[in-house]
């Protein structure tokens, strides 16, 4: 397996530093490792994709000709210029980039939390925004983790996760059962009473994703969620948060900073370059799931971590 | 219940009372001060059994805690009422603004002699004094609560697609609790203010009344009985309030630090 592995690493360093990085045009940079390399332990991802979209139908999203400007009281800034994105229901798509680059922006456009100065976002076939309302039929599938958990403080932590069960109508003994199931899920199987406060940090934000599984979304968008966890226990919750999407077969859009963290996640990622925000480099992952933490040691992925953070060097 | 570890203040607190009866009695005998300007601490407690054991002294009483508490629970329900709306209706906030602020800097005792006229020497008269004096911490304090919404827990009902309803049930209403209860702590101690005041100057009901008619009888062992009397339904309204708080916000900081924590 060795001898083809100088030229996998050759090609997207050569793609890199080709002429198409020329910023006026701000075309997407596409790496994919040659398919006729064959790793042992390197299964094709979007088979897996294949493999799940048969279980659940998860609508595809897709950006078109996307813009988000904030107009401050002296000048305007562009905070993510014209994108064109498309995410096929079930992939695993990661965010990555320095701050000020616009990933939180576009994440937050796609749920349609901050609204898009231009251009249209459909999930499925439903519009994002319909007649200056964020439209129930494209959102009700929807599920956000955010970076600071969110959760409310003066529920407990079951009744926090059956807070979305609440809303939608359902029964106080079915929504706290399902909670109930899902603090198993998780792992947090014994804090179903203990108040938020009560909880350590990692606690809490799989509290806040077991909240965001409870309703079964179909698109799973989280924003730096383990960004303020120490380095083990964000390990930790890659892993879960790996098998989860495993099990749910839902499309999860996941924002970090961290380039392993990244690339260990994603099916492909996306590298985000600031003033103006746009998508720099697309870089297609292609080692086999479920992934463990041994992968990291793997030259292969090394040298896409390298990549990515040559690349990081050049546009910030 | 937890059980609770030995604290120095145990001892120390009543050793200061003691302390302080004492140089009370011992500065009274010794610089021979007349009883009509300060009683010794015997004669105050003796004061204080005859008042208890007086019939008419309960009457007075329980009309001044019925003032003070009706004057609050009003000043609870306009306050938190009017408080929520003004948070959530913004026009509304900043057109009533300088009229809340005009009404806040009145000195509101100065009134009482306009209420007493319009509402007349009963109790009437006084449980708006009460009211109005604790209203105004209430209110602030909903309309800050109100306000206050994180913007985290607000992009959570944004992406549930929450009504109204269920945003103000669920998020903002008890996230503004801890505030709301902040100011009625404050509120009920001034409506107890605002009901001695109404007594003070009109009718003849009320401890306000009776601490002014010991006064003109010089019995000022009376009025120091008195007065205990009012700091003692001072101190359980006070009480009564700060447990409501505890009741209803286990999950603060405020009351959660007292407990111990399930993972650090």
């Amino acid at each position: 397996m060795c001898h083809t592995w100088p030229h996998a690493v050759e090609f997207p360093i050569l793609l890199l530093t080709c002429p198409s990085l020329d910023l006026a045009q701000r075309s997407n940079n596409v790496i994919e490792f040659d398919p006729k390399v064959n790793f042992s332990n390197i299964g094709s991802s979007q088979h897996h994709v294949a493999e799940k979209m048969t279980r659940k139908i998860v609508p595809d999203i897709a950006l078109s000709r996307v813009e988000k400007r904030f107009d401050g009281e002296d000048r305007t800034t562009l905070a993510l210029s014209e994108t064109d994105l498309k995410i096929p229901g079930g992939e695993f798509l990661v965010l990555l980039g320095p701050s000020g680059c616009g990933k939180t922006t576009l994440l937050r456009m796609i749920a349609g939390l901050t609204r898009q100065t231009s251009g249209t976002i459909l999930i499925g076939s439903e519009n994002l925004w319909a007649g200056g309302k964020r439209n129930p039929k494209a959102t009700g599938n929807l599920g956000v983790v955010f970076q600071d958990a969110s959760l409310f403080p003066w529920l407990s932590t079951e009744t926090n996760i059956a807070l979305p069960l609440k809303f939608r109508g359902m029964e106080k003994e079915a929504r706290l059962s399902r909670a109930r199931e899902l603090c198993k899920t998780v792992g947090i199987a014994g804090f179903e009473k203990a108040w938020p406060r009560q909880l350590s940090g990692g606690m809490r934000q799989r509290a806040a994703i077991a909240r965001s599984l409870s309703y079964d979304p179909s698109i799973l968008l989280m924003d730096e969620p383990f960004g303020a966890l120490d380095a083990i226990t964000r390990d930790q919750l890659n892993l879960e948060i790996q098998r989860i999407w495993l099990a749910q077969g839902c499309t999860i859009i996941f924002v970090t900073h961290s380039i392993t963290e990244a690339v260990f996640l994603a099916d492909r990622v996306l590298l985000l370059s600031p003033r103006p925000g746009h998508i720099d480099t697309e870089v297609v992952v292609p080692f086999s799931r479920p992934r463990t933490n041994a992968i990291q040691e793997l030259p292969e992925f090394q040298a896409i971590v390298k990549q990515l953070r040559d690349r990081l060097e050049v546009i910030t | 219940m937890i059980p609770k570890r030995f604290e120095i203040s145990w001892i120390t607190t009543p050793l200061l009372l003691i302390v302080f009866l004492l140089a009370w009695h011992f500065y009274v005998v010794h610089f021979n001060v007349s009883k009509f300007i300060l009683p010794p601490p015997l004669a105050v407690w003796d004061s204080l059994i005859e008042l208890l054991n007086t019939a008419s002294t309960w009457r007075h009483t329980w009309i001044t805690v019925y003032e003070t508490v009706a004057g609050f629970l009003i000043a609870c329900v306009v306050g938190v009422g009017l408080g929520t709306f003004l948070g959530k209706v913004y026009w509304l906030e900043r057109t009533l603004n300088p009229f809340i602020i005009a009404t806040q800097v009145v000195p509101k005792v100065a009134l009482v002699p306009l209420f007493i006229l319009w509402f007349g020497f009963g109790p009437e008269a006084k449980i708006i004094v009460a009211a109005v004096l604790a209203f105004f911490p209430i209110l602030t304090n909903t309309v800050l609560g109100v306000k206050s919404v994180e913007r985290g827990h607000r992009d959570v009902l944004t992406v549930l697609n929450a009504t109204r309803w269920q945003s103000f049930i669920s998020t903002e209403l008890p996230s503004s609790l801890p505030t709301i209860l902040a100011g009625m702590e404050v509120g009920i101690v001034l409506a107890l203010i605002g009901a001695v005041v109404g007594e003070y100057l009109g009718g003849s009901t009320g401890l306000g009344h009776l601490l002014v008619a010991s006064l003109n009888d010089y019995k000022v062992g009376a009025m120091f009985a008195v007065i205990f009397l009012l700091s003692a339904i001072g101190f359980v309204l006070y009480f009564l309030v700060g447990s409501l708080r505890r009741m209803m916000i286990p999950w603060h900081e405020s009351v959660l630090l007292k407990g111990p924590n399930v993972a650090s």
